[in-house]
C-alpha cells in the first residue's frame, strides 16, 4: 500500500502536540511508513504467554493500534486477534513455511519450552500437533527480522524462573534467542513491555534496517539508562528520604526497589500515555526488563530484609543503613 | 462420525484446541484440550510469599488484576490481616475497570468476529473518514496482494476466515459494529488507563501488594479515573448493550444453545473488608437449587488430565506429576468439581446466583431483556445469555464505581501493614471477568511451602472427570449443529460464549522426560 505524505501526515499527525516522549514513535513511525511505503507482513506467535504482550501493544496510544494494523504493518497472525479460528488461522503459518515466505517479520511472545514440544503446541498439520518451538524454528529461518516481545521470549521471563529446590526449570522454558545461534534476535524486554517501545523498535527497524542494541540485544533508546537515574523518587533518594512502607512518601530503595539494577525509561515515559508509572505508584521498579527477572541475585522480587542482617550490614550510607536496622517491621519487607 | 478439530482456538487468551464428533450434522461428543503449561506453581515454592502477588499475575495479561487480587487476599488469610477500607475500595476501582475492559474486548475484538461480516466494508456508502480508511485499506490489500506470495494475509488479521452464510446479513449493522469495533478499542484503553491509575501500570500492576495497593489516592488520580469513567459508561449504555442486543436478535437460536446449568460464584465486589458481603452474591446454583458456597468441597480430578498424582485433592492439599503419556489422557487441564459436580462460572454464573438471590440491579436487568425477547429465565443458560451477562455487569461496575470513588479517604494510607508469620495457610477467593478464581497457600519458614491456583478456565474448559462425566463447555457443545464440518463456526461461537483465558487453565508440570509426537485420536 502506497502512502503519500500528506494522507499520512493525516492519520498519524493530528495529535502530535500531546504526544510527549512518544512523539519519537510518531517521528519514526511517519518515516517507516513513508520510506517503507509498503505495511511489513508481521507473524506474530505466542508460545508460553501470558498474552499480557499483546494486550500492551492494544494500549498502543500514538500511533493507535487500529492504525497500526490497518496502516503500519499486516499482522498476518497473531492468535488473539485474527478472525479466523482452527484451520483457517493455521493456514497462514502453514503457507509461510511451505512456501519459504521471507517477507516478514516474525515476532515472538512468551518463553519457548525447549525439554518438550509437547508443554506448547499451536495448531495441528497433517494430523500431527505443532510445537511452538517448530513454528518459530521453521519461521525464523526466513523471517527478513526476528523480535522477542516481552521478557518470556528475550529471557525466559518466569516461565524460565528457577525453582527453588532444584535450580532447574520446569518445562525448559528459554527465550527466542537460544533457538537460533549466531542470528540477531533483538530483545524488546518487559513484563509487559511498553507499547512505545515495541512498536518504536518495529519502525526503526524497517527505516534504518539496523538498530543501536545493548549487551542483551535492547535497543538502547528505551535501555539505555537505568531507572534510577530517571527516577521521580531521585531527589528522595538524594536527600535520604525513604519510604519505609508501601503508601508513604519517599525513594523506595528500603522496600526493594531494583530501580538501580534495572535499565527502561519508565519514570519518563510512563505508562498509558502518562497515567503513572512503577516507581511512581509507590510500588518501586521490580526489574522486569532484565535477564535475570525474576530472580534477581536469587533474591526474588520482592526482598528479605530481615532474614538477611549481614547484608544490611554492608550497606555504605549509614543513614540507610540505620534506617533499615531501625525498622520496626512496618509490615512491608518482613520475610 | 466426523472428527472436527478446531485447532487452535483463536481470539481467546492462550492455548486451546476443541475436538468434536459431528454425526447428522450435530456436535455429539467433544472434547477440550489445553495446550500448552509453564509449571508456575512449581516456580512459586521456596519463595517470599509476597512474591506471588507479581508472579501469578503473569498467570494471565487478559485478567492480572483478578489473579493479583485472589493472591493479596491469600497471603492476607495467611498472615492473619484484613485490608485497610482504602486499600478494599482501591483493589474493587481496579478490578472493576479491568472487567470493563476484558467484557468489552471479549465482545468487540474476540466474539464478534464470529457474527460480524468484515467484508461488509467494502460496500461501504458512507463519509465517516475511519470507515473510510478500514474500507481503503481492505480494497487495497485485494489489490496489491493479488497473485502475491503472500496472498493469503490479504487484510490480515481479519482474514482468511471460516467462510460461509454465517454472518450478520444488514449492511447497516455490519458497519456499525465494525465502527464499534473500532471505537471499542479505544474505549479499552480508556478503562486500562483507569486500571493505572491505581495500579500503576497494567498489565501486570505494581501496586497490588497484602492488605491493599501501594498508590495514596490522590485528587488527580481520582480525576483520571473519573473522567475515563464517564466514558466508558457512555459506551456501555449507549452502544455495548444495544449491539448485545442487536446481535441476539439477528441470532436468536443462541439463547437454546451452549446450555449448561451448573452455575457457582464466589461473590463480587467487596462491600466490608472480611470480604463476606457483596455486591453480586455468593452462591452455587445445583439441580435446580440455590446454596450456600463451601469451598472444602472443591477437589481436583485428574483421570483424564496428564498427571499421574492423586486425584479428587482439595487445592491445599493440590500435587501435580505430570505424565505425557498417560493413557486415555488428552489436556493440560485438571477437573475441577464442586462436590462432585462440574460448575460453569463467569458472568453468567454471577448474574444467575445475584438473580436468584434477589439481587434488585441484576433482576431488573435479566427481567427487561427477557420481556424484550419474549423469553423466560431458562434462556439464559445460552450463548447469548452469556453475552448479555457481560453487558449488565459493565453497567452494575459502571454505577458502582462512582459509590467507590467517593468513598476513597485522599491522601490515607492505601493498605494495612502486616507480618509474615513462620507459618500459615491462607485461601484467596475472587470473581475473575470470566469466573470464580481462587488461590491457596501453605506458609512454612517464612517461604512458600505449596501454592495452587484453581481458576475460571478449568472450571469450565476442564475434562471429564474420574467418574468419565464431561466438563461443561465439553456438554455445552454437543448438540450443537455444525452446518459444514470444515468450517465449525458454530461450535466456536459457543466456546467463545465463555471467554476461555487458557494460559491461565494450565497447571503446574514436574520432571523433564522427553516427550515424542503426541496424537490423540
Ligand atoms: S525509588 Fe528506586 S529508582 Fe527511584 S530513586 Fe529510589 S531507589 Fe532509585
Ligand atoms: S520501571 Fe522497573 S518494573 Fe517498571 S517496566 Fe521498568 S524495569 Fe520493569
Amino acid at each position: 500500500m502506497s502512502f503519500n505524505r500528506r494522507d499520512f501526515l493525516k492519520i498519524m499527525g493530528g495529535s502530535a502536540v500531546a504526544l510527549g516522549v512518544s512523539g519519537v514513535v510518531l517521528e519514526g513511525c511517519k518515516k517507516a511508513l513513508m520510506e517503507a511505503a509498503k505495511r511489513t507482513n508481521v507473524i506474530w506467535l505466542q508460545a508460553q504467554a501470558c498474552s499480557g504482550c499483546s494486550i500492551s501493544l492494544l494500549n498502543a496510544i500514538d500511533p493507535d493500534i487500529a492504525s497500526v494494523i490497518t496502516q503500519g504493518i499486516s499482522l498476518n497472525y497473531h492468535q488473539t486477534l485474527v478472525g479466523g479460528t482452527g484451520d483457517a488461522a493455521v493456514s497462514v503459518l502453514e503457507n509461510a513455511v511451505k512456501t519459504q515466505r521471507k517477507d516478514f517479520v516474525l515476532i515472538v511472545e512468551g518463553s519457548i519450552p525447549t525439554k518438550s514440544d509437547e508443554y506448547c503446541t499451536i495448531g495441528e498439520v497433517d494430523g500431527k500437533y505443532v510445537g511452538a518451538r517448530e513454528w518459530v524454528r521453521e519461521l525464523g529461518k526466513n523471517a527478513k527480522a526476528i523480535i522477542s516481545a516481552g521478557t518470556c521470549a528475550a529471557f525466559g521471563g518466569i516461565p524460565g524462573a528457577k525453582i527453588r529446590e532444584t535450580g532447574d526449570n520446569p518445562t525448559g522454558a528459554k527465550g527466542a534467542q537460544d533457538l537460533f545461534k549466531g542470528k540477531t534476535v533483538v530483545n524488546i524486554p518487559g513484563c509487559p513491555p511498553h507499547p512505545d517501545w515495541m512498536i518504536g523498535t518495529l519502525v526503526d527497524f524497517l527505516t534504518t534496517g539496523k538498530l543501536d542494541l545493548d549487551e542483551y540485544n535492547r535497543p538502547k533508546k528505551y535501555f539505555g539508562r537505568t531507572v534510577h537515574e530517571q527516577c521521580e523518587n531521585l531527589p528522595d533518594y538524594k536527600r535520604g528520604r525513604f519510604a519505609k512502607s508501601w503508601g508513604e512518601k519517599g525513594c523506595l530503595y528500603l522496600l526493594g526497589c531494583l530501580g538501580m539494577d534495572s535499565n527502561c525509561d519508565i519514570p519518563r515515559r510512563k505508562w498509558l500515555g502518562g497515567v503513572n508509572s512503577c516507581t511512581g505508584c509507590g510500588s518501586g521498579c521490580i526489574g522486569c526488563t532484565e535477564p535475570v527477572f525474576p530472580d534477581t541475585g536469587s533474591r526474588g522480587i520482592y526482598k528479605h530484609l530481615k532474614a538477611d542482617a549481614g547484608e544490611i550490614m554492608k550497606i555504605e550510607n549509614a543513614d540507610i543503613r540505620t534506617a533499615v536496622l531501625n525498622l520496626k517491621n512496618g509490615g512491608t519487607i518482613n520475610g | 462420525m466426523a472428527r472436527v478439530l478446531i485447532d487452535p482456538i483463536t481470539r481467546i487468551e492462550g492455548h486451546l484446541s476443541i475436538e468434536l464428533d459431528v454425526q447428522g450434522g450435530k456436535v455429539v461428543e467433544a472434547k477440550s484440550k489445553g495446550d500448552m503449561f509453564r509449571g508456575y506453581e512449581k516456580i512459586l515454592r521456596g519463595r517470599n510469599p509476597v512474591d506471588a502477588n507479581q508472579i501469578t499475575q503473569r498467570i494471565c495479561g487478559v485478567c492480572p488484576v483478578s489473579h493479583g487480587i485472589a493472591s493479596s487476599k491469600c497471603l492476607d488469610a495467611a498472615f492473619k490481616n484484613k485490608p485497610n477500607k482504602n486499600g478494599m475500595l482501591l483493589r474493587n476501582l481496579v478490578l472493576g475497570a479491568n472487567y470493563l475492559q476484558s467484557h468489552i474486548l471479549h465482545f468487540y475484538h474476540l466474539a464478534a468476529l464470529d457474527f460480524v461480516d468484515i467484508k461488509a466494508i467494502v460496500n461501504y456508502k458512507g463519509g465517516d473518514a475511519k470507515l473510510l480508511a478500514v474500507k481503503e485499506w481492505v480494497l487495497d490489500e485485494i489489490k496489491s496482494k493479488k497473485g502475491q506470495p503472500d496472498e493469503i494475509t490479504t487484510a490480515a488479521p481479519f482474514l482468511p476466515r471460516y467462510e460461509g452464510d454465517f454472518y450478520i446479513k444488514d449492511q447497516t449493522l455490519n458497519v456499525d459494529a465494525i465502527a464499534h469495533y473500532l471505537q471499542a478499542l479505544d474505549i479499552r484503553l480508556k478503562a486500562h488507563k483507569m486500571v493505572t491509575a491505581f495500579g500503576g501500570r497494567v498489565p501486570h500492576l505494581m501496586g497490588l501488594v497484602p492488605g491493599g495497593v501501594t498508590q495514596v489516592p490522590t485528587r488527580s488520580l481520582i480525576r483520571e479515573y473519573r473522567k475515563n469513567l464517564k466514558e466508558v459508561e457512555e459506551f456501555v449504555n449507549k452502544v455495548y448493550m444495544n449491539d448485545v442486543i442487536a446481535v441476539a436478535k439477528a441470532f436468536s437460536e443462541y439463547f437454546k444453545l451452549g446450555k449448561f446449568t451448573n452455575m457457582m460464584s464466589y461473590g463480587l465486589w467487596d462491600k466490608d473488608v472480611d470480604a463476606m458481603k457483596f455486591t453480586m452474591e455468593r452462591g452455587v446454583y445445583v439441580d435446580g437449587k440455590l446454596k450456600a458456597l463451601d469451598t472444602s468441597l472443591i477437589k481436583e480430578q485428574v483421570r483424564y488430565a496428564r498427571y499421574n498424582s492423586g486425584s479428587d485433592l482439595h487445592p491445599l492439599k493440590g500435587q501435580t506429576e505430570p505424565d505425557p503419556h498417560k493413557g486415555g489422557a488428552y489436556t493440560w487441564l485438571k477437573a475441577p468439581r464442586y462436590a462432585g459436580a462440574g460448575m460453569e462460572v463467569g458472568p453468567l454464573a454471577r448474574v444467575v446466583v445475584s438473580y436468584l438471590s434477589g439481587n434488585a440491579f441484576v433482576k431488573g436487568e435479566v427481567d427487561g431483556l427477557l420481556k424484550l425477547f419474549n423469553a423466560d429465565l431458562g434462556a439464559v443458560f445460552s450463548v447469548l445469555g452469556r453475552h448479555t451477562s457481560r453487558a449488565i455487569e459493565c453497567k452494575l461496575i459502571c454505577q458502582e464505581a462512582k459509590v467507590w470513588l467517593d468513598e476513597l479517604e485522599i491522601g490515607k494510607a492505601p493498605r494495612s501493614t502486616y507480618e509474615i508469620p513462620e507459618k500459615g495457610e491462607g485461601e484467596g477467593l475472587v470473581e475473575a471477568a470470566r469466573g470464580a478464581l481462587g488461590h491457596w497457600i501453605v506458609v512454612e519458614n517464612k517461604k512458600i511451602a505449596n501454592y495452587q491456583c484453581v481458576v475460571p478456565t478449568t472450571w469450565f474448559c476442564g475434562p471429564r472427570d474420574d467418574k468419565g462425566t464431561p466438563g461443561p463447555v465439553e456438554q455445552a457443545l454437543i448438540g450443537t449443529p455444525i452446518a459444514d464440518n470444515k468450517n465449525p463456526i458454530e461450535a466456536a461461537r459457543v466456546v467463545r460464549s465463555f471467554d476461555p483465558c487458557i494460559a491461565c487453565a494450565v497447571h503446574v508440570v514436574e520432571g523433564d522426560r522427553e516427550i515424542g509426537t503426541f496424537k490423540v485420536c
